[in-house]
């Protein structure tokens, strides 16, 4: 029989027995609701985490250090290591290097610097740290009060809450307000081909620690310094970017204008004493990825370019596993109501041939083959598992919306900013129809071979 | 006219068919040998469970023998796969049956056309042949009736369109006057020779009413206990 007359024929005989058709379409559409729901719940709170994390910048990130750090802070000395001389230098070549690697978003140094700040004529000791224009789209920023930097290279500062409570009872009156930061500037030196005088007090000289075989160090002076910044926002948490990031930070300007402040860090001092190739040399830096999934790669990259790298890989493929194995478990729950429903269109499709035994004898009397009958039970499964498909795809997905409604509402009433736990994305809603439709012809696999092995002379005899 | 082949509709060759019914064997069929000309109008006669359907059944390629062989279109049918048994039965043979057969779901158009989407006939082709059958067995305002809105007589004569739609060489008819009064009977009996006559289709009718057999049939073949006891050609 053709494709269009064995579906002809498949929809009328399943309007025939209109109700008890309709009540196993029923059933297959609670089954594929079921694990639908159950699937987005997985899905939905699966991408409620990565998002989290992701926008924690834990797990997209890899910072990297020169190996000279390393090698002076944390490796054994038993450790066999490239010689220091040819750990090459973290400065800002090995930054550009960098973020032409494929998949990197942007590679930007810490900056961190001990400040004392003025309001309100009164001094204050806290730390400023530099933000990258990228953070704005970190999740710590979204319920801050006030806004994030208006650009990246405007005098504005956010403030940590606790530091804004130091500055005034009325943290909320500090937005719009101005404050200043004194630091001390770095102002390099001209190079010296000779060791110099022995320093002064103000002044750092590396070139003397140089050995023969290094290029002479610039050295620098540092210098007291004052910025007029405007206060843009308050935080309540403490942004992280990145491990070894913004901890700590009392203060946050924009990456760019903490740049340029050329503000001496800590690591300044071990830096000086070392020979560089007279470039901006940074004591570690950030490389973000486009995805977590990047960081792998990225990471090798690095350590190829003879850095040494960290991240939190395995604490997202740790991250990943669990959810593997959550949705897997949902699945296996919501797959339970859809093989009830797999035994109810075995049942109606027995039940089916019983009474159309007659009826599939006069079809092979007028020269219907045991194919034809065979395919005419399975397009009938089919259509069933299509139609409960499609519906339990639709009420899965009402289910879902009841859900997440009902859960912001909690949120709500609990303070809490509202969340998306279920997500019905398109893949989920075609997979589960294609699943329900695959279930309904294996389900309908064995009343079609018993309706086509009918013997034609008994059945024609049946009454 | 429909073409005759090797001369013979179908043509069974000392064909058994046999039950086993717990330790009992029932011999529905044995060992008959009996030719169909073709364009001949043959009438099986015998009594109840003398074995004349299952013969009829076996000639329909819906059964097959124990032993023997029945050839129909130059094939031996007890050789054909159930497939090609199934397009035997599409494109050779129309059956008509004493409790008319018709599916009770589908209008008479759609009982006629079933035949044709078996066949696999395109769609315009079909509508044609439908209301072609329809008008040789006078139906053709009863179209989208359902069987239970008609008489016994025209359920069979609506079976006798459908049997003939797909044009076979050869028409089994078992007991079709069976569920119908005398007068309502013999205009089916009319319509059979009427057809026989322009269509040239052989034709095997299973009765056990003896006066319509010798009334309207070319020859006649007794069945009894599964034998054929004698085979009559009218003068």
């Amino acid at each position: 029989m053709k494709p269009g007359d064995l579906g002809e024929l498949a929809l009328r005989n399943l309007r025939e027995a209109l109700l008890r058709n309709s009540l196993t379409t029923l059933g297959v559409a609670v089954g594929v609701a079921s694990l639908v729901a159950m699937l987005s719940l997985g899905v939905g709170l699966q991408e409620l985490a990565s998002k989290r994390l992701a926008n924690s910048g834990l797990f997209d990130t890899v910072l990297v250090t020169s190996r000279r750090n390393l090698r002076d802070f944390n490796r054994s000395s038993a450790e066999k290591s490239a010689p220091p001389q040819k750990a090459p230098p973290l400065d800002e070549d090995v930054r550009k290097e960098m973020e032409h690697l494929p998949n990197v978003v942007e590679v930007y140094p810490q900056i961190r610097f001990p400040t004392e700040v003025r309001y309100n004529g009164n001094p204050y000791s806290t730390v400023v740290v530099g933000v990258p224009a990228s953070a704005r789209g970190n999740g710590a920023y979204d319920g801050m009060q006030g806004s994030f930097f208006s650009s990246p290279t405007s005098d504005e500062a956010i403030l940590q809450i606790e530091f804004a409570k130091d500055l005034s009872n009325q943290p909320s009156a500090l937005i719009a307000k101005e404050l200043i930061v004194r630091y001390v500037e770095r102002q390099p030196l001209a190079p010296q081909s000779a060791p110099a005088d022995p320093p002064s007090t103000k002044k750092v000289d590396g070139s003397a620690a140089a050995s023969a075989n290094d290029a002479v160090s610039e050295g620098f002076s540092i210098v007291p310094r004052e910025k007029k910044l405007r206060i843009v926002g308050i935080i309540e948490t403490e942004p992280a970017a990145g491990f070894g990031g913004f901890g700590n930070g009392r203060l946050f300007i924009p990456l760019d204008v903490a740049t340029a402040l050329r503000a001496a860090q800590v690591t300044d001092l071990r830096d000086a004493v070392r020979a560089s190739s007279g470039k901006t040399s940074y004591a570690n830096l950030t490389v973000r990825a486009k995805s977590p999934s990047q960081v792998e790669a990225i990471e090798s990259s690095i350590k190829n370019m003879g850095f040494s790298t960290f991240s939190l890989l395995d604490a997202t493929r740790n991250l990943r596993l669990f959810f593997t194995i959550f949705d897997l478990l949902l699945a296996i729950f919501g797959s339970l109501a859809l093989s009830v429903a797999t035994l109810g269109i075995i049942n109606t499709l027995v039940m089916a041939i019983l009474e159309r035994r007659r009826e599939i004898g006069i079809l092979k009397a007028l020269g219907a083959a045991d194919r034809d009958v065979k395919q005419l039970f399975f397009v009938e499964a089919g259509v069933m598992g299509l139609l409960g498909g499609v519906l339990g795809a639709g009420m899965g997905w009402l289910i879902g919306k009841a859900v997440t409604w009902g859960t912001n509402l909690y949120l709500q009433r609990q303070n809490l900013p509202p969340a998306h736990v279920f997500s019905v994305p398109w893949w989920l809603v075609l997979s589960a129809i294609a699943f329900a439709v695959v279930v309904s012809l294996a389900a309908g696999l064995y009343p079609a071979t018993r309706a086509a092995r009918l013997n034609p002379v008994e059945a024609l005899r049946y009454e | 006219m429909i073409p005759i082949g090797n001369g013979f509709a179908v043509r069974a060759e000392r064909v058994s068919r046999h039950y086993q019914m717990g330790s009992a064997l029932i011999r529905a069929v044995d060992d008959i040998t009996l030719q169909v000309r073709a364009g001949e109008f043959l009438s099986l006669l015998g009594s109840s469970g003398s074995g004349k359907s299952t013969l009829l059944n076996l000639m329909a390629g819906l059964d097959r023998p124990t032993s023997g062989a029945i050839f129909a279109q130059g094939r031996n049918l007890s050789e054909l796969n159930s497939l090609e048994l199934a397009r035997y039965r599409s494109r050779d043979v129309g059956m008509v049956f004493q409790s008319f057969n018709l599916l009770p779901r589908m209008n008479l158009e759609e009982n006629v056309e079933l035949p044709l989407r078996l066949a696999e006939v395109e769609r315009g082709e079909r509508a044609r042949r439908v209301r072609e059958a329809l008008e040789r067995v006078r139906l053709e305002k009863r179209l989208t009736h359902r069987p239970s809105e008609l008489s016994g007589g025209e359920q069979q004569r609506a079976a006798l369109a459908r049997a003939l739609v797909n044009r076979p060489t050869l028409l089994l008819a078992d007991e079709p006057t069976g569920n119908l009064d005398s007068a309502t009977g013999e205009s089916i009996m009319v319509l059979l020779r009427e057809i026989k006559h322009s269509l040239g289709m052989a034709i095997v009718l299973v009765t056990h009413e003896r006066p319509l057999a010798e009334k309207f049939a070319d020859r006649i073949a007794f069945v009894a206990d599964g034998k054929l006891v004698s085979d009559v050609v009218k003068p």
